[in-house]
This record gives structure tokens, C-alpha cells and sequence, in this order.
């Protein structure tokens, strides 16, 4: 259970806007966390504070492949985004970084930016007294993401941790 | 009860019959890496530990999206790469060849019923020859450079079926961008695409790879085309009963069938700032436009050069407009040189780069800057991807694109 300040965005909320090809090539994902949805709001990234959230609509995460999006968004300190639905690579981006993500269909259309969520992984999500039901990810990407992502997974199977 | 065309693909790969939903391990056939996430991979792959990769002769390394390098730091892409691959013996390197999903059928490596998986999300182009393909990021990438391998979900299939003859001003960008339309941006994801019919069968394989290609853009896992003879002189490889029987079954279940008439498609473009906010081209006249692009893996084919070149050839683009033509590989350069189209295009003004990513992606030349226009022929047209959040992109045809840049306004061909 951990309390989160929600930050709102919409629906497709596109890999180019959590982070734009031009700051890709950064060799640390600190110096990319400045432009993080910048070119929705310039100012977004420079408010989030560890351990808020993002409440966002359908398809987030669609477009390109990059895995800096997931990486710089879990950077800011993003306890968890939850969505009416992710894109498929950023799905699997996220997770594979430890970066939690819940589906649930009805938050999104009900709550508003600043207000603050209780979380209860894989039970409930409650703002304003109101409790939004969500479920546990497949036991597959459970344990990469108890494992703290693919990386730890990965050293773990090859004996080194 | 049959199976869709992943769903073959898939259960020849691990030896049993799957279904939907169905989660697998996949021994993968081909890696493609390209030169933006190879040092992220390369990263990964030495803090998971590995000492070895599962197999460098299916692992290739693609040079496209900063070359030639624009910022100072682009080189250490290469150099990263470039050592990666002298230390683990990967002989397929490709520095300067051209864009990575061009290349990876045309050089020979993807055949059909093959599986294979590239850090970009535009890998989903394989689908073209009927090889499942798809985006992954760089850490699943690293894992496989490791142990060979990918966990899967099965997914379910959109069947969209095409019959007719297209009106001659209609490409397969067209139907594409209308089938995203209709599915919107996220219709089809977590779900393969399989595009049927007697129009998809006269196609070229160039025409399919464009809609392959897009079929990410309606969040599909992947966009098949069940392969032919076409597929396979392409692919030098035998039609034989293997090739024959890689299609979806007739009694396959599909989560949803999409029927089309050739005949009612109409050059259309996808508007600021959403792939599949689409208009017909007809409804846009008179929109004045900055900038015109063709090219990326999308649209830089010699077919594409060549439908621009015919409506080119004795004309002039408009002032104040850059038509800037970037051919997808060295080859279709070379090809194009040969056979006269990029005189003609050079001719009618057009500047003519490199192969690669470039503009596409926002890296290379052309750049556009706030309030500026561009239609271009590629497969995306978010926020930002061009240059500023305030350029609009309008994605179209090659068609579409050439008569634009002669008008200096968006106009069918």
C-alpha cells in the first residue's frame, strides 16, 4: 500500500512526447529526465515528485520502441502509471524496468490532477472514499517485476546474484 | 479448427499447436539491432552478465538513424556497436547500407515463417514476406543476444480482406492509413493484422511492406502477408508446400474481420497530430505546405520514387517548398540512379539525401521549425517528431506527396 499525488495526461500518449528522439542519445537517463514530456508540457517533468503517480487514458505509451520513455519516467520517481490501456512495447518496456503499470478502466474518467490515490497493488486504488478495483499482472511479469526487472532477473539466472 | 497465420508461425516454432492467449518461448531467428539503442543493448547484455552471444550469425547491426551523424555525440553509436560486434564475432554489420527494415528482407536475412525481433517498433515490416516480427526495447533485446530466446503472448487476428482493382491514384499507403483510421491508434493492440484478398494479391512485395510496416500504428504486434511466389522470387526461395501452406486457414478463428472494396479507397492523409486522424486528400486542397519528405521504410522504395518521378518529370516543385527524397537503401540509390528517376526528380528540384532514418525520426536534414507544414510519406506524424510541437505533419502517399510539392499545396495526384 503506498499513497500517490496523481499527475493527469490523456489518451495515446506517444513514446515521442515521454521522450523526443532528440534527447535518445543521452549516455545517462538523469540528463534525459529534464525533457520528459516536454513537448506536451514543458514544465511536467521539473513538478513530478518521487513517489507520484500518472493517471492516463487509452494507449499509453504508443509509438516507437525506445525504452528510455519507461526508464525516464520510473528516473522522476513514478510509483506507477495507471491507464485505461498501454501500447504493447511500452508494456513491456515497463516492466522490464520495474516500473509498475495497472489497467483500470473507470479512475481516469474520475478523478483529478493533484488529488491523491491510496494503492494497494493487485486489490484497489481508492481517491476521494471512492475504491477502483484492479488486478494482478500475469505470474510471468510478476516475477520479473518482483525481481526488480529483467536485468536483476537475468544476473540471477546467470549465478551472479 | 484452423489457424490463423501467427498462429502457424508460432506452433511450427515451438512444435506444438498454440492459441490466443496462449504464453510461449521462442527460440528467435533473427536480432536486429540499430545504431540509437545498440550501446543501451550492449549495455544490458554486460550488466545481466553474459560472456557470449546465443549465436552472432543471427544477430545483425544496422547504422540508419544518425547517419550521417548530426550531433557530436552520434559516433559513439557506431564505436559502441563497432566494438560490441569485433568482441563477439557478428559479422553482419550493416555501416552505411540504409534503413534497418529495408534491409533486413532485401540483404537476405528475414524469410518467411521466420522469427524475428528489432529494437525499433517499425520491425512489425517483416510481416510482408509472412515473418512474425515485432518491436522490443533494449533490455528484452540484451536478454536475447544472451540466451536466444522470448517469452510471447499468442495473439488473436484482425482479418482484413481487400478485393478489387484500385483507382490509379490509390497506393497501399492509402489503404493503409484508412484501415488505422478505422481501427484507430489502438485498435489492434496486443493483436496480429493478416491482409487478404485479391488486391493484396496484386501487389507488389514493396507495396505490402508499407502497410506491414504501418500496421504497428493501429498497436498491432504484427501485420502478415501470407507469402506467394512474389514473396518467395524475393526472398530467392522456392514457392514450395511449406510456403503454400504458411496462411491463415479458412476456418481459422479471427477476432474480428475488416471487408474492404479497392474500389472505395480515395488518397487520403493522416492529419495533425494522430495517426489515424485521417481526411480524404480532396477534403485538405488548399492547405499550403513548407515542406514535402519521401522516403523512410515506410515509402522510400524505387516504386514510391518512381510514381513520384512520373508525376514530376517536366515539372518543377513550388517556390519556397523543399521536396526532400531520401531512397530507403544503397540499393534502391543505385537503382534509381540506373534507371533515371532521381534525375528527374533532382530535375524538378528535389534534394536528395542519403538513405537512412533522418527526417523521419527528427534527426536529420530538414528539420522543420513552429507553424511550418510538411506532408510526408512516413508513418508517423506525432507531436514533435519533425522538429517542433508546433510543425503539422500530414502523412501521405508518394503520390499525394509528389503532386503537393509541384502545387505547394496539398493536392491529389
Amino acid at each position: 500500500m503506498f499513497e500517490a499525488k496523481i499527475w493527469k495526461l490523456g489518451d495515446d500518449i506517444d513514446t515521442d512526447i515521454i521522450l523526443p528522439t532528440e534527447y535518445l542519445a543521452f549516455d545517462t537517463v538523469e540528463k534525459m529526465k529534464p525533457y520528459a514530456f516536454s513537448p506536451l508540457r514543458q514544465d511536467l517533468a521539473g513538478m513530478i515528485k518521487p513517489g507520484d503517480m500518472i493517471v492516463a487514458g487509452n494507449n499509453f505509451g504508443c509509438g516507437s520502441s525506445r525504452e528510455q520513455a519507461p526508464e525516464v519516467v520510473k528516473a522522476l520517481g513514478v510509483s506507477c502509471i495507471v491507464a485505461k490501456s498501454f501500447a504493447r512495447i511500452f508494456f513491456r518496456n515497463a516492466i522490464n524496468n520495474g516500473l509498475l503499470l495497472i489497467e483500470q478502466p473507470d479512475l481516469y474518467d474520475n478523478v483529478k490532477e493533484g488529488e491523491v490515490a491510496k494503492v494497494e497493488p493487485g486489490k484497489e486504488i481508492i481517491v476521494n472514499g471512492k475504491s477502483y478495483e484492479i488486478a494482478n499482472l500475469p505470474e510471468n511479469l510478476m516475477e520479473i517485476l518482483d525481481a526488480g526487472g529483467l536485468v536483476k532477473a537475468m544476473r540471477k539466472r546467470n549465478g551472479l546474484d | 479448427m484452423g489457424h490463423t497465420l501467427i498462429e502457424k508461425i508460432i506452433g511450427k516454432k515451438v512444435g506444438h499447436e498454440v492459441k490466443p492467449g496462449d504464453i510461449v518461448t521462442v527460440d528467435v531467428d533473427w536480432c536486429m539491432i540499430d545504431d540509437i539503442m545498440a550501446p543501451f543493448a550492449v549495455q544490458k547484455f554486460h550488466e545481466m552478465g553474459f560472456s557470449k552471444v546465443y549465436n552472432p550469425d543471427k544477430i545483425v547491426l544496422i547504422y540508419d538513424h544518425f547517419l550521417p551523424a548530426t550531433q557530436v555525440d552520434d559516433s559513439r553509436h557506431f564505436r559502441v556497436a563497432d566494438e560490441f560486434a569485433e568482441k563477439y564475432g557478428i559479422k553482419s554489420v550493416h555501416r552505411t547500407d540504409g534503413i534497418c527494415h529495408q534491409l533486413m528482407t532485401e540483404a537476405g536475412y528475414v524469410k518467411p515463417g521466420d522469427i524475428a525481433f528489432g529494437t525499433d517498433s517499425h520491425t512489425v515490416t517483416y510481416g510482408c514476406v509472412g515473418a512474425f516480427s515485432t518491436g522490443i526495447g533494449y533490455t528484452e533485446m540484451a536478454g536475447i543476444l544472451g540466451t536466444g530466446q522470448l517469452w510471447i503472448k499468442v495473439p488473436e487476428t484482425i482479418k482484413v480482406e481487400i478485393d478489387g482493382t484500385l483507382s490509379g491514384n490509390v497506393t497501399s499507403k492509402d489503404i493503409i492509413l484508412r484501415i488505422i483510421g478505422d481501427l484507430t491508434a489502438s485498435g489492434a493492440t496486443y493483436q496480429a493484422i493478416e491482409f487478404t484478398g485479391s488486391t493484396v494479391d496484386s501487389m507488389s512485395v514493396a507495396s505490402r511492406m508499407t502497410m506491414s510496416n504501418m500496421s504497428v500504428e493501429a498497436g498491432a504486434k504484427c501485420g502478415l502477408f501470407a507469402p506467394d511466389e512474389k514473396t518467395c522470387d524475393y526472398c530467392r526461395i522456392p514457392y514450395d508446400d511449406e510456403m503454400k501452406a504458411l496462411r491463415g486457414d479458412d476456418n481459422a478463428t479471427y477476432s474480428k474481420v475488416l471487408q474492404y472494396r479497392a474500389e472505395d479507397f480515395v488518397p487520403v492523409c493522416a492529419c495533425p497530430s494522430l495517426v489515424d486522424n485521417i481526411k480524404p486528400v480532396s477534403e485538405l486542397k488548399g492547405t499550403k505546405v513548407n515542406q514535402v519528405f519521401l522516403g523512410s521504410c515506410t515509402n522510400g522504395r524505387l516504386e514510391d520514387l518512381r510514381t513520384a518521378a512520373t508525376i514530376l518529370k517536366g515539372k518543377h516543385v513550388a517556390d519556397y517548398v523543399k521536396l526532400i527524397v531520401t531512397p530507403a537503401s544503397r540499393k534502391i540509390y543505385r537503382e534509381a540512379l540506373a534507371d533515371g528517376t532521381l534525375g528527374i526528380l533532382s530535375d524538378a528540384g528535389a534534394i536528395i539525401t542519403t538513405p537512412g532514418c533522418g527526417l523521419c525520426c527528427g534527426r536529420g536534414g530538414g528539420i522543420l521549425s513552429d507553424d511550418e507544414v510538411v506532408v510526408a510519406t512516413n508513418n508517423r506524424n506525432f507531436l514533435g517528431r519533425m522538429g517542433t510541437s508546433k510543425v503539422k505533419i500530414y502523412l501521405a502517399s508518394p503520390a499525394t506527396a509528389a503532386a503537393t510539392a509541384i502545387a505547394g499545396e496539398i493536392t491529389e495526384a
